[in-house]
């Protein structure tokens, strides 16, 4: 085995390389840094690695490596926090971890939903590396194999999780995906530069909707907004049931579900141009497919937070492929990693073809690095899991202002325009009342996360399968219906027809009532309405930009079509019929002390305040506001409260070079900083 | 004034004042202070691996050694940061700005969106690069230093889009006489490049750097055959041999030995005015326009200071490649050569665009 002569001297000078004390600090220092700055949902790696960049500059390489390693690495890891205790996810790799994870912080079970899912990262990651230490030898070609179509396909498979998680009416699944795939397909074409939706006067929309701003409406305004009502603790009854040693107990006796999705994710993570949009979706769905039980999931199923987790940690690994044998950075962190690598020592490393030839014991070190990163990273997380799972104890009301305020700044951070802060409004309005009729909200994100891929991949897999059938009908055949694709055709249809089966049992909104016919009818004919306009908006397209317009009047069309079935029924079946769920019918919200308007308006004080006087300053006024008159709190304790959240705010901005959003005021004064 | 004339005017005055920029001593002292860069494109790009390389070098020959931190403000492929800077006054001449050939080509072809106007900005540092497009192994056989006998083969082409940078490669191969089809909608040239090893895309183009990086190993396996660079201007604002890759055919060599492809006429200078545009002038840094000439000189100065450094031949050619950095008055003459483009050019390639691609600007 000649490969193995090369690679076993290469893994054994790796090893030699990290277990210098003094790597071994760097990487420590490095995954502390990334849990600091991992409390941001979808900012971490990027904004702390951009951090480290000007320190990289003539570095020892393998110093420079440890210490951006461990921050990248613990970002899948410590964003998980954010995912089981708040609903809020934290990036794409942990959509699905919300799904059961948020519901068991809720039955007072969050030790156990986050050590679980630590145990099943910490897992992934090792199995991740030992499988790319052999895997990367002959990575190349395999890679190379996975051609448009193929990706095509997994995003279909992707897609195809949609009827998992549809919900009790199938057709309300597809509906809600294919309106996020038109939400998805908002702003300018990738291919023709046509406007979708979207025009000039207003510069925001054409650039369309970032996935931390669709994520945190979708998933976490509506549950802030909803446990707020009820005023009460994230935990019912105030209480920690299970601890964290059940939760690694959970995952030892699932350890095969963990090495399958571990699996999963290194080999999704390989190909390039995915990344982690789709990899923990289809590991959730391989969750529920392969378990006995299924009605537990959406309400707190341990199996439906050790899949995903297990998968997105060892897809992190899996991405180092693309990154380091291609060039091509399969996330946003991996492409400001790829430009500090350059930076590094004398520029000798540069990522590419060369790194298996010239530097094929720096590309170990980086996949050990890594594992070992995620080591250290959950053995802290794990350590720290107990305590911080206490916050689900808490009144709520003490927690909500400044998850309001986590969640805006999160979202400013994505854009940096105010109008950030409305579409995170306009998004979340819609998320509450997904989640109010029983829409399935993780349809609707999986169609806005995979809208672009399937769009891109369906218009250029197309235009190369013509290029090659009119060479010959052969080579198009070849083409298009290659081993790998056929492959996965069976695949998602296996998945589908399983998961339409299984679809019923499955409720991610937990039970909900059904009521009267008028609001589920109002909120179906404002989608109808949407989806008719961006239908006339698409057909506005000249014909010879094509590529722009096809995937919008498809999905449109289907999803219109969807809309207009509901809609015979809901005229057709009686008050009462599982059609017409509405939340505010009967259960926690019906009953809920507060209403959702004067709730919402609390939220919608902060973004309007801030349009007038800039994030600081709004965000003082509304800590003590709502302190003060909504939790009732003393004068000291608003005082004391209001100083904390402020304080963590500028010091984690300072350190991480951020702006908030300025005001009007900001226009006419001059402020110093935070307040400008 | 024609195209040639005017550039060659240009490119003299940008040679000639990249060497006598002297130096002034400046009172300007930045200690303490925190100097913004502001790159408006995403950290992931090629302007933040340039503002990345020079942000550290400018901190130490800043006087007073302030902090030089990059900041990303992406959007509407640069044109939301443009915009945004051409708001912008001078406050401490602690706020730098880079802009890029996707700056410029938005500028030059009068994009809708572009509410900024170059000629109001300070430049203090310019920088270029190179291009080179290559075939696959079995049509680069058939390339005899001409197009002629690649004229009937169907090619395909992973492009970014046709009103961006790759406006150079498609124009020149379709001057060329040669068949190519873009497929749009790819994020980065990386991804050009991964199609093209998939066997999906016959055709490539790569910068200097990335063709370094990621496409000579497959020229060196015998999968890839490098065609012709883009080129490099000399003093008298000629075309000649890129330094990089003094090997490999200019595009005007390979059009001289083609039939039918002119290096005169219409399409021919506005081929060279976009070429000019993105390429040897590709990266600007700018001040705002009514900043103090002696922040301007501390700024000269410093830049002038950090290419002057023993090591910067070694350091730049392996980050930022092998081209010469513009600064001072030099910076001043390489604006204008990258933002001037004739009105006929502009209206011929506006009718390319719309003919070939259907994309109307307005």
């Amino acid at each position: 085995m000649e490969v193995f002569a090369t690679a076993l001297p290469a893994l054994g000078d790796a090893w030699a390389l990290i277990l210098q004390p003094i790597v071994l600090g760097y990487l420590v220092l490095g995954v502390v840094m990334g849990l600091a700055v991992g409390v941001f949902p979808g900012l971490g790696g990027i904004a702390g690695l951009s951090l480290l960049l000007p320190f990289m500059f003539g570095m020892d390489p393998i110093l420079g490596l440890a210490l951006m390693i461990g921050m990248v690495a613990v970002v899948p890891t410590s964003d998980t926090f954010a995912s089981v205790l708040m609903g809020i996810p934290g990036s794409s790799a942990s959509q699905a971890t919300v799904l059961d994870g948020f519901p068991m912080a809720k039955k007072g079970e969050a030790a156990r939903a986050l050590s679980a899912a630590f145990a099943s990262s910490l897992f992934g990651g090792l199995v991740g590396a030992t499988f790319l230490t052999m895997f990367i030898l002959i990575a190349r070609p395999i890679v190379l194999a996975f051609g448009l179509p193929e990706m095509l396909m997994i995003t279909i498979l992707g897609l195809s999780m949609v009827a998992i998680l549809a919900g009790r009416i199938p057709l309300k699944g597809v509906a809600a995906a294919g309106l996020g795939l038109m939400v998805g397909t908002i702003g300018e074409a990738d291919a023709g530069g046509s406007l979708r939706m979207a025009t000039y006067d207003i510069p925001y929309l054409t650039d369309g909707l970032k996935l931390v701003i669709v994520g945190l409406g979708i998933f976490a305004v509506p549950e802030i907004v909803s446990l707020l009502r009820q005023d009460r603790s994230i935990a019912k009854g105030a209480s920690l049931g299970a601890g964290w040693l059940d939760g690694v107990k959970d995952w030892f006796a699932n350890i095969w579900l963990s090495v399958r999705c571990s699996i999963i994710g290194v080999i999704v993570g390989v190909i390039p141009g995915l990344g982690g949009s789709v990899v923990d979706w289809i590991a959730y769905g391989h969750s529920v497919q392969t378990t006995k039980d299924k009605s537990n999931f959406g309400k707190g199923e341990v199996r439906g937070v050790i899949g995903p987790e297990s998968s997105n940690n060892a897809k992190e690994g899996g991405g180092l492929v693309p990154t380091l044998l291609f060039g091509i950075p399969g996330s946003g962190s991996m492409a400001i990693f790829i430009g500090a690598v350059a930076l590094l020592g004398s520029g000798d490393i540069e990522v590419g073809p060369s790194m298996l030839q010239d530097n094929l014991d720096i590309t170990y070190s980086i996949v050990w690095l890594l594992a070992l990163a995620n080591v250290v990273g959950t053995i802290l997380c794990i350590a720290a899991s107990g305590g911080i799972a206490k916050l689900t104890t808490i009144r709520f009301t003490y927690l909500a202002p400044f998850l309001f305020m986590l969640i805006s700044f999160a979202a400013f951070q994505s854009g940096q325009n105010f109008e950030d802060l409305l579409a995170l409004f306009v998004i979340g309005l819609i998320g509450i009342f997904l989640r109010r009729f029983d829409w399935s909200r993780p349809a609707f994100l999986i169609g806005f996360v995979l809208s672009n891929p399937v769009e891109k991949f369906t218009n250029q897999a197309f235009q190369i399968a013509s290029f090659r059938f009119r060479k010959s009908f052969g080579e198009g055949m070849e083409y298009v219906f290659s081993p790998i694709v056929i492959i996965l055709i069976v695949v998602t249809i296996v998945s589908i027809i399983l998961g339409i089966r299984q679809a019923k049992m499955i409720m991610a909104e937990g039970e909900v009532q059904s009521g009267s016919k008028r609001a589920p009818l109002v909120f179906l004919l404002a989608i109808m309405a949407y989806l008719a306009v961006a239908l006339i908006n698409a057909n506005m397209i000249p014909d010879y930009n094509m590529t722009d317009k096809i995937i919008p009047l498809v999905i449109g069309y289907v999803s219109l079509f969807c809309c207009v079935v509901l809609l015979i029924q809901m005229m057709r079946r009686p008050e009462g019929d599982a059609i017409f769920a509405d939340k505010e019918v009967a259960g926690e919200d019906a009953s809920a002390p507060h209403g959702l308007w004067s709730t919402l308006a609390w939220f919608a004080s902060l973004i309007a305040a801030t349009w007038v006087v800039g994030f600081i300053l709004a965000l003082i006024g509304f800590l003590i506001a709502f302190l003060r008159v909504r939790a009732g709190s003393s004068l000291q304790m608003t005082l004391i409260l209001t100083a904390c959240g402020i304080g963590f705010m500028c010091v984690m901005a300072g350190a991480l070079n951020r702006d908030f959003p300025p005001g009007l005021l900001q226009d006419m004064v001059d402020l110093p900083w935070p307040l400008k | 004034m024609t195209i040639s004339n005017f550039t060659r005017r240009a490119v003299v005055g940008l040679i000639a004042a990249a060497g006598l920029a002297a130096p002034v001593a400046a009172e300007v002292d930045f200690s303490g202070k925190t100097i913004e860069w502001v790159i408006p494109f995403s950290e992931t790009g090629g302007s933040a691996k340039w503002a990345n390389f020079f942000a550290p070098l400018l901190s130490e020959a800043l006087p007073g050694q302030p902090t030089v931190v990059v900041k990303f403000m992406p959007g509407a492929g640069s044109t939301k940061g443009a915009n945004w800077f051409q708001e912008q006054e001078h406050d401490d001449g602690t706020l730098l700005f880079g802009t890029s050939g996707s700056t410029q080509f938005p500028y030059l072809l009068s994009d809708p969106r572009v509410r900024y106007e170059y000629n109001d900005w300070i430049p203090v540092m310019a920088s270029g690069t190179g291009g080179v497009a290559y075939l696959n192994a079995e049509d680069g056989a058939k390339f005899d230093g001409s197009a002629n006998a690649l004229k009937d083969t169907s090619f395909i082409y992973g492009s970014q889009g046709a009103t961006r940078l790759d406006l150079v490669p498609l124009l020149a191969w379709q001057m060329l006489g040669m068949d190519v089809e873009p497929v749009f909608g790819i994020k980065g040239r990386g991804d050009g490049r991964l199609m093209f090893e998939r066997g999906e895309a016959n055709i490539d183009y790569q910068t200097s750097s990335g063709f370094l990086g990621g496409s000579a190993p497959l020229v060196e396996a015998g999968q890839a055959v490098p065609m012709m660079t883009w080129g490099a201007l000399d003093a008298d604002g000629n075309i000649v041999r890129d330094p990089t890759f003094p090997d490999i055919p200019t595009f005007k060599e390979v059009c001289e030995a083609t039939d039918g492809c002119e290096t005169s006429g219409e399409a021919w200078d506005a081929w060279k005015a976009f070429f000019v545009a993105g390429f040897p002038v590709q990266k600007l840094a700018f001040l705002p326009g009514d900043t103090p000439q002696d922040v301007v000189d501390t700024y000269t100065a410093a830049f002038q200071a950090v290419t002057e450094r023993a090591d910067f031949a070694d350091i730049s050619s392996k980050r930022v490649g092998k081209y010469p950095v513009f600064v001072g008055d030099g910076s001043k003459a390489a604006l204008q050569t990258a933002t001037s483009v004739d009105d006929n050019a502009k209206q011929y390639v506006l009718n390319w665009l719309k003919d070939s691609y259907g994309v109307e600007l307005n």
